[in-house]
């Protein structure tokens, strides 16, 4: 098999030019693993800074509600406000290893662009963020957030203005810069070695709380449930369970529903093609154009996912489900309410998933859902689809 | 005797111009090349358009976007290729795309279409790691796949692309994307001169070439070809109202550019000098 193949998935479908880029990384990347030294300052900065482990909260409402045992792997609780520090400390650290001078990253919740000016702040190296202008106004807080923590944020007019055309920005950077700057990609999407790296920062999610759940439980979960954009948090809760026998849904967005063509669930309704670097499902035309997607989570609407879900969808290991807007957008009120905690409207995919399938557990099933982010960046959104109503 | 081969053994340096298939629109699209033929471009780059041009630069990603927007198909562009194939019998045709275009009809089906009328493939995004999934495609149908290697290319990779390589090499000649540039950068010459030694194929420079001055530095860095694309995709933008001014415009940029590949005809008596001593 080649490199960076997850099954058929994967590779390194990018331009001659940032080969050497992509091998670079992939070097570094084998050293830093094996470096004490790196797991050391990784590791202070994950528990010193950015507060790992995070909780693995029981949800006696929720519960009561249900009538199953659900448990919220509190994501939202770190330092940031979602999963994606997990990933930008990691790969920070390891530019600062190769001796980089410059961060790029693509965003389009704003969580992971906002992750990488908080990492690259921290660890003292300046941040570009290039995010479509759509998002740039429909995550406006978080375009804020960035700006206060000293990153630039560049809006991508071109294309469909969305996370898609975010990435190809960040990679035409790349190219034109790849001595001096790393590209910090965000989810474990693109080529080679990146799906693999992001997955491997990511997994704290899924050792946590695969120990905590023992912890207070004595045994495993029935059910883990994460969103799915381009899949990271998703890898990161199951990749320590997958050994097990434990069922594993990924949410995708469902959009407007999967029959009205706008929507961003590239496993559920998509077909094997090439996309921004990497073999995995696409939603893509007949000729392989990329299609336009739509959800209401900006960090869900995107037309690919990362290759290694690719291969678990196909193997069955990990069943892909999709949530539409209107479903996230109850779960994100409910829980609000019910809890409260607001999340995410990409961990509202998740969550409004367990609403419906909770049904399907008895009164001791252990169901746990990635809470990947909180939702504070949504509210002004959501109020104004509401009318300005909670 | 392939197209290419019959090119390069018959002209040196040559001009190579790039164009987006279905840019501004699929009618204007065929004038366009038939206009960049007759101007005096020796090998036609045609460009599939792609939705994710990660390799270009703004002026030819919104090529691709107004060919999509105006129903490009990949039909379309086959279409088109066997018009300009039927204007111009001789001039070599290289289908220039991005990989998922060729995956999703299928690497066979698509050079077995390609190979009806154009002479070779390139695929930007599928580097040499990756390209058993087309390599014998290629073969059978009797298309060159145009190999491409960058500043960035380590020795030992080149030579693991120049084993599968055919037709002639593109040199990319910076780091970045496609777009025009002020000037070009000083390494060209260390380029050529390092794949010059590992490859007999004919050498051309593309990406950032902008004007004559450009041209002259490329064909004095030793290459047999440039490979202009901006540049031209910018005219057809900036006259994309007047068909008529588009052409004008297009011709006479060919013309000038091709001024590049000749030394200058005013006596350089410095230069004169040195190539009788
Ligand atoms: C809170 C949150 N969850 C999930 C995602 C989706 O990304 P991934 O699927 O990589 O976890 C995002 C992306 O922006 C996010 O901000």
């Amino acid at each position: 098999m080649k490199p960076g193949r997850y099954g058929i998935y994967g590779g390194q479908y990018v331009p001659e030019t940032l080969m050497s880029a992509l091998i670079e990384v992939e070097g570094t990347y084998a050293r830093v693993r094996e470096d004490p030294e790196f797991s050391r300052r990784l590791s202070w900065y994950l528990h010193e800074y950015a507060g790992r482990e995070t909780p693995l909260t029981y949800c006696g409402n929720l519960s009561r509600d249900l009538g199953c045992r659900v448990y919220l792997k509190r994501e939202d609780l770190l330092h940031g406000g979602a999963h994606k520090l997990n990933n930008t400390l990691g790969q920070a650290l390891m530019a600062k290893f190769m001796g980089k001078r410059r961060l790029i990253a693509e965003t389009g919740a704003g969580q992971h662009g906002v992750a990488t000016a908080i990492a690259g702040a921290a660890l003292g190296l300046p941040v570009e963020v290039y995010m479509g202008e759509v998002d740039t106004r429909r995550q406006a807080l978080n375009v804020f957030r960035m700006e206060l923590l000293g990153a630039r944020v560049v809006p991508v007019v071109s294309g469909t203005r969305t996370l898609k055309d975010a990435i190809n920005a960040a990679m035409r950077d790349w190219v034109a810069n790849l001595r001096e700057t790393h590209y910090l990609l965000g989810s474990c999407v693109g080529p080679h070695p990146f799906p693999r790296i992001v997955r491997d920062f990511q997994s704290v999610i899924g050792e946590e709380a695969r120990r905590q759940i023992l912890e207070r439980e004595g045994r495993l979960p029935d059910t883990v449930v994460a969103c799915v954009g381009g899949g990271s948090n998703a890898i990161g809760i199951f990749s320590p369970f997958s050994n097990d026998d434990v069922r594993l849904v990924g949410v995708e967005a469902g959009g407007e529903g999967l029959e009205s063509g706008h929507h961003g669930a590239s496993l559920s309704a998509g077909s094997v093609g090439v996309f921004q670097g990497a073999l995995s499902y696409l939603l893509q035309d007949a000729d392989g154009q990329a299609c336009e997607t739509h959800s209401i989570a900006a960090g869900l609407d995107h037309p690919s996912v990362g290759p290694e879900h690719a291969m678990l969808k196909d193997s069955g290991r990990v069943r892909y489900e999709a949530v539409t807007d209107a479903e996230a957008l109850r779960a994100f009120r409910y829980l609000s309410r019910t809890e409260g905690i607001i999340p995410a409207l990409e961990s509202a995919h998740a969550v409004a998933y367990a609403l419906r399938a909770a049904g399907d557990l008895d009164r001791d099933g252990i169901i746990v859902i990635n809470l990947s982010g909180r939702g504070d960046k949504d509210v002004a959104d959501v109020a104004m689809i509401h009318g300005g109503a909670a | 005797m392939s197209r290419i081969e019959a090119l390069f053994a018959r002209k040196n340096p040559v001009f190579i111009g790039f164009t987006v298939a279905g840019d501004p629109d699929g009618e204007r699209s065929f004038g366009v090349a038939a206009t960049m033929v007759d101007a005096g471009v020796d090998l036609l780059e045609i460009a599939v358009p792609y939705s994710d041009p990660v390799a270009d630069g703004p002026v030819i990603e919104r090529a691709h976007v107004r060919a999509l927007r105006a129903g490009t198909t990949l039909d379309d562009v086959f279409a088109l290729v066997r018009r300009v194939r039927k204007h111009a019998p001789d001039l070599p045709i290289v289908l220039f795309t991005y990989y998922n275009v060729v995956h999703r009809r299928g690497p066979e089906r698509f050079f077995s279409e390609a190979a009806a009328d154009a002479d070779g493939v390139l695929i930007v995004d599928l580097p040499v790691e990756e390209s058993d999934e087309v390599a014998p495609h290629a073969v059978r149908y009797g298309i060159d796949r145009i190999a491409l290697i960058a500043p960035t290319t380590s020795p030992e990779r080149q030579h693991a692309i120049l084993r599968e390589a055919s037709g002639f090499v593109y040199l990319i000649s910076l780091e970045g994307v496609t777009g025009e540039r002020d000037r070009l950068p000083p390494g060209i010459a260390c380029l050529v001169g390092a794949v010059r030694e590992k490859t007999n194929l004919p050498l051309a420079v593309g990406f950032g070439v902008s004007c004559p001055e450009h041209v002259r530095i490329v064909v004095e860095a030793g290459a047999n070809g440039v490979i202009v694309g901006s540049a031209l995709v910018r005219i057809i933008e900036e006259h994309s109202s007047d068909e008529a001014a588009m052409d004008e415009a297009l011709a006479t940029a060919i013309r000038s550019l091709r001024g590049g590949l000749v030394p200058d005809p005013e006596p350089d008596i410095p230069r004169h000098k040195r190539v009788e001593g």
